[in-house]
């Protein structure tokens, strides 16, 4: 059994044509609002399955020393470009304070030092790039519940936003400044915690110092770093972009844990 | 037809046609089509956001990658390659380097062979995201309607006398050559056919989707032993590459054995289910 040449030509013309076709049909659908709309909607039915496989407490994985990354490579930004980070860094952080604030009782203003003598919680896990990457370190940190627990949470509160130093896109506006939020599922999960010290030191300024954000179970852009203020919302739709997170207001998926 | 056969002992060939695929199989097809197209070329997307391949519990820049796709330049020339291992191959054009709005630009997959296709790792994951949940779906309503209507069994088995090794040796050979079977052999699918599709159905597609959900660091945290089973996040990463490329390698020797064993019949039973075998009046 065998085709002719002609029509051989002419199904291989009708393949590569449709294959065309629907490559370019592919881009317009994901530049129309509504197409990508429809094709994101998946991500609450991903929370959904997640949340409900996992529960609430159930951990990230946990590994050993032995399985810490030889070299840990630091992503987006390495050193925030601003004035006020320089003189904080110079300071070797003294003079740094995180802002907690939004809805809660009791607004704080928390030094380093008085972060560090909050319990503390080190872990080693594993930090998953949006792209592709995975690299192990070892945390260690305050239980974010703990901060949260001392402020106390309003009625109403449904996120925490994480407000950071760096300025990912320069603009003149300042809407390129880094900032992630998450629910309070994540919030008051046990291995959600500031973190302070990474491989068994301070946190170096390429990872995030003095404090970034560890969200275990989630990808790597939720773990903000350079963490100057955390504040409690019901909502994040007016902030920035409206869609929760620096990434998130250019595409990502507010739900990261896939 | 020679003519020395005597007329009288070639009975005219009779077109009988029998129902060869249930109207779930056919729908289920032809989505699996959709869901694996729009997956491989999502895929591909987010490939090229980190073009690199490891093998651990770890793998990023620092670490050794088994297979990457890069670029490198010389004065203001661009060259892409694949490296496998110490093996270097010069890919420009189509790996590594490949033309983007007519520049020769730096990027693993071409544009040809990615959605969207210019670099835009979110809405690429848009796209993987929504077709592996219909996928996920479709491929349970195909396993479901498969036992309870002994789709499996009946049709995808091999029969016993299929099995033999003299049998399974004629038909690698007949494959080669691009005879196929007529008449009542062809009622049924051949041993190859039946083992393909068996461990399509059964080994690619759920390492496929075991890979994938690995890769999730909120299943790993519902799963906890899923990194384990491939030998970590960064393993489960590569093998889910691997078995995309295995899974094409299929779906190309498919459509080949399609177009060369009869395409408008293949194609009619997989529509309206009806497939035409042609009685040579004798068994053979």
């Amino acid at each position: 059994m065998s085709l002719d040449p002609s029509r051989r030509r002419f199904l291989r013309g009708i393949a590569l044509g449709t294959g065309a076709l629907a490559l370019a049909g592919c881009d317009r659908i994901t530049e129309s609002a509504s197409g990508d709309a429809v094709l994101g909607q998946t991500e609450k039915l991903t929370l959904g399955a997640q949340r409900l496989l996992q529960g609430r407490h159930a951990l990230a994985p946990e590994y050993t020393e032995a399985d810490l990354s030889p070299v840990f490579r630091a992503n987006g930004s390495q050193m925030p470009d601003s004035d006020e980070y320089a003189q904080l860094l110079e300071h070797g952080f003294a003079d740094w304070r995180l802002q907690v604030d939004g809805l809660v009782q009791r607004p704080q203003r928390l030094s380093l030092a008085e972060l560090k003598r909050f319990p503390s919680r080190t872990q080693i896990t594993r930090h998953d790039c949006v792209e592709g990457w995975s690299a192990i370190g070892k945390w260690q940190g305050v239980p974010l519940k703990h901060v949260l627990d001392v402020a106390g949470l309003k009625p109403g509160a449904r996120f925490v936003v994480f407000h950071c130093a760096d300025e990912l896109e320069k603009t003149l506006d300042g809407s390129g400044r880094y900032y992630e939020s998450i629910d309070l599922v994540d919030a008051y999960h046990p291995q959600t915690i500031l973190a302070y010290g990474m491989n068994g030191k301070d946190l170096p300024v390429a990872h995030g110092a003095p404090l970034r954000l560890r969200v275990e179970r989630q990808l790597g852009y939720k773990q903000a770093k350079y963490l100057m203020r955390i504040e409690v919302v019901d909502s994040y739709a007016a902030l920035f972009g409206g869609e929760g997170g620096y990434w998130e207001d250019r595409g990502y998926e507010w739900y990261a844990g896939i | 037809m020679s003519a020395s056969v005597p007329t009288d002992a070639v009975a005219p060939p009779t077109r009988r046609y029998l129902r060869r695929h249930s109207l779930t199989v056919r729908i289920t097809h032809w989505l699996n089509v959709l869901c694996l197209s729009c997956l491989l070329l999502s895929g591909l997307q987010i490939f090229n956001a980190h073009p690199r391949l490891y093998w651990g519990k770890f793998g990023a820049d620092p670490d050794h990658a088994f297979l990457s796709i890069g670029s490198t330049s010389t004065g203001n020339e661009l060259h892409g390659y694949l490296q496998l291992g110490s093996l270097r191959i010069e890919t420009t054009g189509v790996l590594g380097v490949s033309g983007e709005d007519g520049t020769p630009t730096a990027r693993a997959f071409p544009t040809w062979l990615t959605v969207p296709s210019y670099h835009d790792l979110g809405a690429g994951r848009h796209w993987h995201f929504f077709f592996a949940w219909l996928l996920v779906t479709n491929g349970l309503v195909y396993l479901v309607h498969g036992v309870l209507r002994r789709h499996f069994r009946r049709d995808l088995l091999p029969d016993r006398d299929q099995l033999a090794p003299r049998h399974l040796w004629r038909e690698i050979r007949d494959h080669a050559r691009l005879r196929f079977a007529h008449g009542a052999e062809a009622r049924r699918y051949n041993a190859l056919q039946k083992i393909s599709y068996l461990a399509v159905i059964f080994v690619l597609i759920p390492l496929m989707v075991l890979t994938g959900l690995t890769m999730s660091p909120g299943l790993d945290a519902a799963f906890p032993f899923l990194p384990g089973l491939f030998g970590g996040r960064p393993s489960a990463r590569s093998l889910h590459f691997i078995t995309a490329t295995l899974l094409v390698a299929f779906v190309v020797v498919h459509v080949v054995m399609v177009l060369v064993s009869g395409v408008w019949n293949n194609l009619r039973s997989m529509v309206t289910g009806r497939y035409a075998i042609d009685d040579e009046g004798t068994e053979s």
